[in-house]
């Protein structure tokens, strides 16, 4: 078993309890320099656990973490940072009003006299940003960048401060393709400079492609590591599944849906969306596809009354309705899950059960409560339809998983019985057995008559339930595909004939 | 929501404990303490003060539960009191009867919890800024109405909702008992109370939900001015006067702390207006240790810090970790046994 190398990390036996749960059972992890190794499992799987553990954000309950061969036992997050052993998360853990130098330095600014000398700071930032590939003025605010450079700074900042391992947690969630490159680029030279770098993500492409070894979690426990130049994507599925997954890409139903539903007239708002029609019928799942920024959460988002549209109209079988807040359209039996799960969908503190009945009672009006019967009944039915794991009703739905936690969110507007429903995301950052029931589900929504608009980034989905697709870029409409012109190829043609036009248009 | 009497227990136990044990106090400086007589037809003891002068805080903090509730705080429900005291006084020196009064200053008080709720929902300043403005210009406008002078009154009717009784129980503690159980029934039997918490927890995901978060912090607000309007009745009445510059002053800040007391976060969400009232009886409890003690008056705002102080520390999240550690190393958990004691095998 031992390596002629030994390992820049070992973990050995890692337990973890929560009260009535067993976390983590006796995981090892070995991680090598100059690897870069994916942490794999679906959520609730223990990934965050272990990492936490092994970063001293959560106290170990068992089990013994050699560094460089020395046995530590980091206390907290600047313990271990101190060891060597740096993280960045998928929010991006820094200060956004601040300047970039400020945030690389914060804590260690570099002083003469006692006070901070900011020339000092920009030339030493200057230079750490240049290693890093990024070539950006550090005397600017962090905000005013994009959220990959924001990613690329944290990632300088944990490896200046600590060297020895980098553990990047969902690192990727956020970015589009070119800033993935961007990023994967300066993990690309961190894994030449020999520092032990985790990679945790959903995408397994993006295993494939930077990642070197895998370790896959399942339940609290490590059910299997892989030299990944030797392995295939279903075996790493499977490992993390438990189970052989069944190829779930069937026929798609070529489906005119039935009547128009909803017709929306030169719709759109200055400077967040350009005018647009649309027309929804019912029994039909139209896809918005587009780039990140391409307009596609702005659209939801007018539809929804989120925001007001500042010009067009919409007609509700035929009846103009107006939009001007969700209350308006959750009136007229809209639904809507936002993009961003954590701050507009769930309410944290509150139990599973109340987050189901929310939007239910808020329409219904305070003074009309649900009966206990009939909220325990709701709220058990959809656990049940929808595999809604949790350990009880009354549990606050921030301690669920995130595809647990979108499950709810579907529960709570499908609890409205609602004639049009919105998905923003609905399967970003959730685990492959929770995205193909989502995917499951939009589908039998739909041949229940329902109408639905999904936004989603992942191509492979939108071709699978959607009747129309509908591509957005650079806040406009720029294509419909229809029943057999829905493949991915047509849709990334879509966006990508736009771009060569305007290149062309730029360079003319 | 709690779920029935065992999750209400479970909720207001550490009060209870907290109240228990500062009542064992009094008893040690004042064996007497629990004594109750009957006399002219009315309770007296020094249980039956606690909850008697204990009233316009516990009013106070029955509204500001609810704003607190919802991530919000009123600071002007000291003012609200000194306004409503002179608008009752003023009404019934002009010949109003006490029904009136009471009406006028319910009324008043409740247009100033309008303001707060305007300025905080629809304008969105911030609460501790919008409710800053009432409790200054509130004393300026409570001395207007009493022309500067502490205006005196003579209403038996009004007179008795301060130092009355019924059925020898004082009013006031009729009153905000009456109102604790009806506001407490008022959101729990409605979904109100689980739309103000949903508010308080995360605003942005209650609107995507469809809550109209709006109407909901301007009715708290209303509420709370509601509930200062009443204590500043009763605390007129008492004195059969309204003192525009002392009625109320800094009862906020006492309101505040019953809530604190009782367990509700500062940060909103999860509330509870029975633990509020009882953590209301806390302070009063100890006001009347620090009183039946006979110590110096000087020392009275120092060793009521002091017994507050306390009282956070023994509630904070830091203390009740390490309480939780000290028990659960006196009794042994399971898996940490066991992988403690396969360590040295390996």
């Amino acid at each position: 078993m031992e390596n002629a190398v030994q390992p820049v990390l070992r973990c050995t036996g890692i337990s973890k309890f929560f009260p009535g749960a067993i976390a983590l059972d006796e995981v090892n992890l070995e991680l090598y320099g100059g690897e870069v190794h994916a942490l794999l499992g679906e959520n609730g799987a223990g990934k965050s656990t272990l990492i936490k553990c092994m970063t001293g954000a959560y106290r170990r309950d068992a089990g013994v973490i050699h560094l460089s061969g020395e046995e530590v036992s980091p206390a907290n997050t600047k313990d271990s940072q101190a060891l060597g052993i740096g993280t960045v998360y998928q929010e991006v853990n820094l200060l956004a009003n601040l300047s970039v130098a400020e945030n690389l330095f914060l804590g260690r600014q570099p002083t003469r006299y006692g006070f901070v000398s900011q020339r000092e700071m920009q030339k030493q930032a200057t230079e750490i940003l240049q290693e890093f590939g990024l070539s950006i003025n550090p005397a600017e605010l962090l905000s005013s960048f994009s959220v990959a450079i924001q990613q690329v700074v944290a990632i300088a900042r944990a490896v200046t401060l600590s060297g020895k391992v980098l553990i990047l947690d969902e690192p990727t969630a956020s970015l589009d393709r070119e800033e993935v490159d961007l990023l994967f680029s300066v993990i690309r030279k961190l894994k030449e400079r020999g520092l032990a770098i985790v990679f945790v993500t959903h995408f397994l492409d993006q295993v494939f492609e930077i990642c070197d070894r895998a370790t896959v979690l399942r339940n609290g426990r490590i059910v299997g590591s892989r030299i990944l130049a030797d392995t295939t994507q279903t075996d790493i599925v499977t490992l993390m599944l438990g189970r052989q997954l069944e190829s779930k890409v069937h026929d798609r139903v070529v489906s005119e849906g039935g009547k128009k539903l909803l017709e929306l007239k030169q719709f759109g708002k200055r400077g967040v969306i350009d005018r647009f029609d649309l027309n929804i019928r019912e029994g039909e799942v139209v896809g918005l596809a587009g780039l990140l920024g391409s307009g596609r959460t702005e659209t939801a988002n007018l539809i929804f009354g989120v925001m007001q549209a500042d010009h067009g109209e919409a007609l509700l079988r035929g009846e103009k309705i107006s939009l001007k807040a969700p209350r308006d359209a959750i009136a007229h039996r809209f639904g809507m899950c936002p993009e961003d799960r954590k701050t507009d969908g769930i309410v944290g503190d509150l139990s599973v059960r109340e987050n189901i009945v929310l939007a239910l009672q808020a329409r219904q009006g305070w003074f009309r409560p649900l009966q206990r019967s009939k909220v325990n009944e709701l709220a058990e039915a959809y656990v049940k339809a929808l595999d809604i794991r949790l350990a009880s009703l009354d549990m606050p739905i921030r301690l669920l998983s995130g595809g647990n936690q979108q499950k709810v969110l579907l529960a709570r507007w499908l609890a409205t019985n609602p004639d049009f429903l919105i998905l923003d995301e609905p399967t970003r950052g959730i685990d492959v057995g929770a995205h193909a029931e989502i995917i499951t589900l939009i589908e039998e929504l739909r041949e229940k008559g329902m109408s639905l608009l999904v936004a989603s980034s992942e191509l492979e989905e939108l071709v699978a339930y959607s009747t129309r697709v509908i591509v957005l870029r650079d806040r406009r409409q720029v294509r419909e595909l229809k029943g057999d012109e829905i493949t991915t190829q047509n849709i990334v043609h879509a966006i990508a004939d736009e771009k060569t036009d305007q290149a062309l248009r730029e360079t003319a | 929501m709690p779920h029935g009497m065992n999750a209400t227990l479970k909720r207001i136990m550490p009060q209870l404990v907290i109240l228990a044990i500062v009542l064992l106090l009094n008893v040690l400086v004042f064996p007497d303490f629990f004594r109750i007589e009957f006399q002219n037809g009315r309770l007296f003891g020094n249980l039956v003060d606690v909850f008697n002068r204990g009233a316009p805080t516990a009013l106070l903090c029955i509204g500001m539960t609810l704003v607190i509730a919802t991530k919000g705080i009123d600071l002007s429900v000291g003012a609200v009191m000194a306004i409503a005291g002179a608008v009752a006084a003023s009404l019934v020196v002009d010949g109003h009867g006490w029904f009136t009064a009471l009406l006028g200053a319910l009324a008043v008080g409740s247009l100033c919890g309008l303001w707060n709720g305007v300025l905080v929902a629809m304008l969105r300043i911030q609460p501790i800024v919008a409710t800053l403005v009432l409790m200054v210009a509130g004393r300026g406008i409570a001395q207007l109405i009493t022309e500067g002078t502490i205006l005196t009154f003579v209403n038996e009717g009004l007179i008795h909702l301060g130092a009355g009784t019924v059925l020898g129980i004082p009013t006031p503690v009729l009153i905000w008992m009456g109102l604790g159980a009806f506001i407490t029934l008022a959101v729990r039997r409605t979904a109100l109370g689980m739309l103000i918490e949903a508010i308080g927890i995360n605003e942005s995901s209650s609107r995507f939900a469809g809550i109209n978060s709006r109407v909901l912090l301007v009715s708290v607000y209303l509420i709370s001015g509601f509930c200062a309007a009443l204590a500043g009745v009763i605390v007129a009445a008492d004195i059969k006067g309204a003192d525009a510059n002392n009625a109320g002053l800094w009862l906020e800040l006492d309101a505040i702390l019953a809530v604190v007391i009782g367990g509700n976060s500062l940060l909103g969400g999860r509330f509870s207006i029975i633990a509020s009232l009882i953590g209301a009886l806390i302070i009063q409890s100890v006001n009347s240790v620090i009183l039946l003690s006979g110590m110096p008056p000087e020392f009275n705002l120092v060793i009521k810090a002091l017994i507050i102080i306390a009282i956070l520390v023994i509630q904070s999240p830091t203390v009740k970790h390490a309480l939780y550690i000290l028990r659960a190393s006196a009794q042994p958990i399971q898996p940490f046994e066991k992988t403690e004691r396969e360590e040295p095998t390996q």
